[in-house]
């Protein structure tokens, strides 16, 4: 039961997270993981203060499922490291993602607004 | 699609076992790297820069976790190392292992054997097309020779007149001839079929062309000859040439016209015919004419029903035809009531053979869940020991399925070796049979898809009946419990355990296996008792087939008995006779015999069925079949002289009573016949008929073509083997002869008792080994679990038998219950075994006794070493330990 819930937080957690990479990416370009991190914390300040080393198995996964493409590189302090940028299909899996996004808290904040006396 | 994408990557990544572990260690080092850096330019100590970029990340483990699940196939790679662990331990325990492995190799591997007949036999279809709408008539009850067949004019009618089938085949099942082709002559054996035969059953030809309905106009109209794969194979070299060509049946000449594919072997499955003709072409082969004579019942009728049409409706057809027939046909045709049934299994046999082969089935299945319950106590014992470690793996985190899984891991591991083991066992022996042909008649049994789907389903099946008991006693306890108590066991010994009852159930099973396998032995001695009314060892067959020689009457008559003189000239030879037909091998059954002075010879009028033989003067000495009273036949009883004939006392008894049958006269064929001697009574078609009556008449009054000469000698048979092939081909050459000892020719008949007994031998011992490791695993186990218990006890000083009785106590009362439980069934299954064994009788005291005392002895023998054990315990020693 217990297991059964915290596996679906970190699924929407995973989510959102997925999301923000991708959000990132496109408005920053190439990135290495430690760049994105601290951009979603700067942006989203608790979510990713701690555990950033999460971020890593989502960017696996949008690797494996094509958003996104990989290779090292070098950093701005001459530090080896892994650049993530978005592909052709992570552009498009980001718009699809904006609008399900926008509209899932477009219905969400309607719920919030509704006051007792307008169902009536 | 993305989805797709993602499971191919993972599928790769695991098939090639790419790890990201360096890449990921990489980027972890060098995200905390950035992190401290950045740290430090804000003002943090080197040290505390550090930690708090670590800080930051989060459990590294828990990411390389993740990570890990995301990057293959977590499933597949905890099985894999279930897989792994389980061969470890596996190995670790080697004795156990084999153990294990042997007792399921066995049972799966007798499962598969007998599945594996049952499947060839019963469950494969005949190879035709839609086997289910095929039927075949047959009579109710077996009258005067007549069951499965039917005359060929009645064949006819029926097929003329039916309005449920949508074809009518007629086969003549018992054609032989001599084959010629290129100067070779071989014998064969093959069916005389109507043209409509391979429409009817829906066959094509592997090479050039059937014959057909349109081929046939009257008799004589149709010479064509379709060989089966397997002949075309061994006497034709597989030559394609070969159709269009003639061959010669019985010198007469036939036209190739095609070769049956490798699998169709006609409408039998016992009986594979060599060859297949035209009915209208019988005549040259058989001599006689039975297409035009309402008396010669010979022709076997398979039909192939309408669409819609139920088999109950056909029948019912049938039947107002065969009455219309019996008002046309008053004399020859009774009208009797028929049924339909499907082909393959020697018509009236099928019943017998499909009782016989499921019992057979319960068997080894029994056997089975014999070593599941064996293997279920091992399996459970083991897991009792290992409960520290289990309970070790609790604590470290370890969850409860997790442990259920990996002991059913195990069991999964043991069985899948075990079955394949037993599978590969079973083909082994599979092979072995089919190239022995032990089997009546032709079969070959091979390990199709379904026999492999079977033995997996068996293996699955017991990994799971055996693996539940240690899983389910995993479950039952909880760490704590496994923690505090070490290896004792949770509940105290008194009580009634799973094992206990898997051990009894085991028991009663063995029990029940052993007085089957004793039953089996007791009904083979009998059947080895029975007089069979003849002697066939020290004697020889010669089977010459003279028909084709051209020669009849007297001439026929003449040259047999030159030959008859040559052969008891050979040196070392007592007696020589021939006859039509040894008994066991087939011959003339139900012939109608009727009281003097009947004028009306329909077959309601006769008296008796009878069997019967043509033979030679000397046959009865030959063949060690005493003659009680009167004379032989001899070479004076000729045409010109009355008829005389000698009959067995079951003849003479049912004809005459108490009377003495010397003098009697009755009519065969047509032939008011005198009877001259009285022979002893025999077994003339099988062990296990009730006494018959039998005719022997003087091949001089009769015309008969088949021959086989019966030779007793007192020389060794492969001498005498060579003389008599010699001394008949310098009389006859080129005519087929096959000589063979006459005690080999008739273990054939043997064989069913003979192979139930060892089949039923082997299972009995299989059960009993299962019973002593069962009975001794037990006994073991509670002595070295007890082992502190006992020493105490005899520190304290406690008697040996109260020793004893601690330690094997338990198995022996369990023995003496599982026992009779097993007993009992095994008189409750005494109709089943009746089906298997002849003659079975399980209430018989030597089974009962035979039993009781081998269980006893199992109990015995299996206890010893435990018990010996218990009673050799130094209680100083113990004391010590721990």
């Amino acid at each position: 039961m217990l297991v059964n819930q915290m596996k679906q937080k970190k699924d929407v957690h995973q989510g959102t997270l997925a999301l923000m990479v991708l959000k990132t990416l496109e408005v920053l370009g190439p990135l290495h993981g430690y760049g994105v991190a601290r951009r979603i914390e700067q942006i989203s300040g608790d979510l990713l203060a701690v555990n950033q080393g999460t971020l890593y198995p989502v960017l696996l996964r949008l690797e494996q499922e094509g958003a996104v493409a990989s290779e090292w590189g070098t950093s701005g302090n001459n530090r080896r490291a892994r650049f993530y940028r978005l592909t052709r299909a992570g552009h498009k899996l980001l718009g699809a993602e904006k609008r399900d996004w926008e509209q899932t808290a477009a219905i969400v904040a309607r719920f919030f607004e509704v006051k007792a006396q307008d169902l009536a | 699609m993305r989805a797709l994408n993602r499971i191919f990557t993972r599928v790769l990544n695991f098939t090639t076992r790419r790890r990201g572990d360096d890449r990921l260690r990489e980027e972890i080092e060098s995200h905390i790297a950035a992190r401290t850096e950045e740290n430090i330019r804000a003002g943090m100590t080197p040290e505390e820069a550090r930690r708090h970029a670590r800080l930051t990340f989060g459990g590294a483990e828990t990411v390389r976790e993740d990570y890990h699940a995301e990057k293959g196939l977590p499933f597949v790679e905890n099985l894999l190392r279930d897989v792994r662990y389980a061969l470890r331990v596996l190995r670790k325990s080697p004795a156990f292992t084999v153990v294990a492995l042997l007792t399921l190799m066995l049972g799966i591997g007798a499962n598969v054997v007998v599945f594996g007949v049952l499947n060839a036999v019963l469950l494969h279809p005949l190879e035709v097309s839609d086997p289910e709408s095929l039927y075949q008539i047959r009579h109710k009850q077996w009258m005067s020779g007549r069951l499965l067949t039917t005359s060929y004019p009645a064949f006819e009618d029926f097929r003329r007149r039916n309005t449920t089938f949508s074809g009518m085949a007629g086969i003549y099942g018992y054609s032989h001839a001599a084959l010629s082709w290129r100067n070779a002559v071989i014998k064969v054996h093959g069916d005389e079929v109507s043209g409509n035969y391979f429409d009817v059953l829906g066959v094509q030809p592997e090479i050039g062309r059937f014959f057909h309905a349109a081929d046939e106009h009257g008799p004589d109209s149709a010479p064509y000859v379709v060989l089966s794969e397997a002949l075309w194979q061994s006497a034709f070299h597989a030559d394609r040439g070969v159709v269009g060509t003639t061959v010669e049946l019985d010198k007469h000449p036939f036209t190739v016209v095609g070769v049956a594919p490798a699998r169709f072997h006609g409408a039998e499955r016992f009986v594979w015919p060599d060859y297949w003709m035209p009915m209208v072409n019988e005549e040259p082969v058989e001599r006689f004419d039975y297409l035009h004579s309402r008396t010669s019942i010979t022709v076997t009728v398979i039909g192939r029903l309408k669409a819609g049409v139920t088999p109950q409706w056909a029948t019912e057809n049938l039947n107002a035809i065969g009455a219309e027939l019996a008002k046309e046909y008053p004399e020859t045709d009774d009208g009797q009531p028929l049924r339909l049934i499907h082909p393959g299994l020697l018509g009236d046999n099928g019943d017998v053979i499909r009782g016989f082969l499921w019992s057979v089935t319960l068997l080894p299945l029994l056997v089975l869940a014999a070593a599941c319950a064996n293997l279920a106590t091992l399996f459970a014992a083991r897991a009792a020991d290992r409960s520290r470690e289990l309970a070790l793996r609790v604590a470290l985190g370890a969850s409860r399925p997790r442990l259920v899984r990996q002991l059913l891991t195990e069991a999964v591991m043991v069985s899948l070796m075990g079955g394949a083991a037993g599978l590969g066992s079973a083909g082994l022996l599979l092979g072995v049979l089919n190239r022995s042909q032990p089997f009546v008649g032709e079969l070959t049994v091979s390990l199709d898809a379904r026999v492999y789907l079977a033995g997996l389903v068996l293996t699955l099946g017991s990994a799971l009946l055996f693996g539940m008991a240690p899983a389910w006693q995993t479950w039952q306890h909880t760490p704590l419990q496994m923690m505090k108590s070490g290896t004792a066991e949770a509940r105290p010994l008194g009580r009634f355990a799973l094992r206990d009852l898997l051990l009894g159930a085991q028991i009663a099973i063995c029990t029940l296996l052993v007085t089957a396998s004793l039953v089996a032995v007791r009904g083979m001695v009998r059947a080895l008792d029975v007089p069979l009314g003849f002697q066939p060892r020290g004697a020889m067959l010669a089977d010459i087939d003279l028909s084709q020689e051209g020669q009849a009457g007297d001439a026929a008559v003449e040259k047999k008995k030159a030959m008859i003189e040559a052969v008891r000239s050979i040196p070392g030879v007592t007696a020589a006779g021939t006859v039509s037909r040894t008994p066991f091998t087939g011959g003339i059954h139900g012939i109608p015999i009727f009281r003097p002075g009947t004028t009306e010879f329909k077959i309601n009028n006769s008296v008796l069925a009878t069997y019967g033989y043509r033979m030679s003067p000397g046959y009865l000495e030959a063949a060690g079949t005493r003659l009680l009273g009167g004379r032989d036949v001899s070479w004076h009883d000729t045409a010109q002289t009355p008829y005389v004939a000698i009959v067995n006392q079951t003849f003479a008894r049912k004809m005459w009573g108490e009377t003495t049958a010397m003098g009697q006269r009755f009519i065969l064929n047509g032939n008011l016949t005198e009877v001259v001697g009285v022979a002893q009574d025999g077994k003339y078609h099988d062990l296990e008929e009730s006494p018959q009556p039998a005719v022997y008449l003087p091949l001089s009054q009769s015309e008969q073509s088949e021959t086989v000469f019966v030779v007793r000698s007192r020389r060794a048979p492969s001498e005498m083997a060579a003389a008599l092939e010699r001394t008949l081909s310098g009389i006859e050459p080129n005519v087929p002869i096959t000589v063979q000892n006459w005690q080999d020719a008739v273990e054939g008949e043997l064989f069913p008792a003979r192979a139930a007994t060892v089949a039923l031998g082997v299972m009995g011992l299989l059960a009993a080994m299962l019973a002593v490791t069962g009975i001794f695993g037990m006994a073991a186990y509670s002595v070295s679990r007890r082992k502190k218990e006992l020493g105490i006890r005899v520190a304290l000083g406690a008697r040996q038998t109260q020793v004893m009785s601690a330690a094997v106590g338990r198995p022996m009362v369990l023995l003496g219950v599982g026992s009779m439980v097993g007993l009992l069934s095994g008189v409750f299954a005494s109709r089943l075994l009746g089906q298997i064994v002849y003659r079975a009788n399980p209430r018989d005291p030597v089974v009962v006794g035979g039993a009781v005392l081998t269980m006893a002895l199992l109990g015995v023998a299996a206890s010893a070493i435990p018990a010996w054990r218990a009673l050799a315990l130094d209680p100083s020693k113990l004391m010590r330990e721990e």
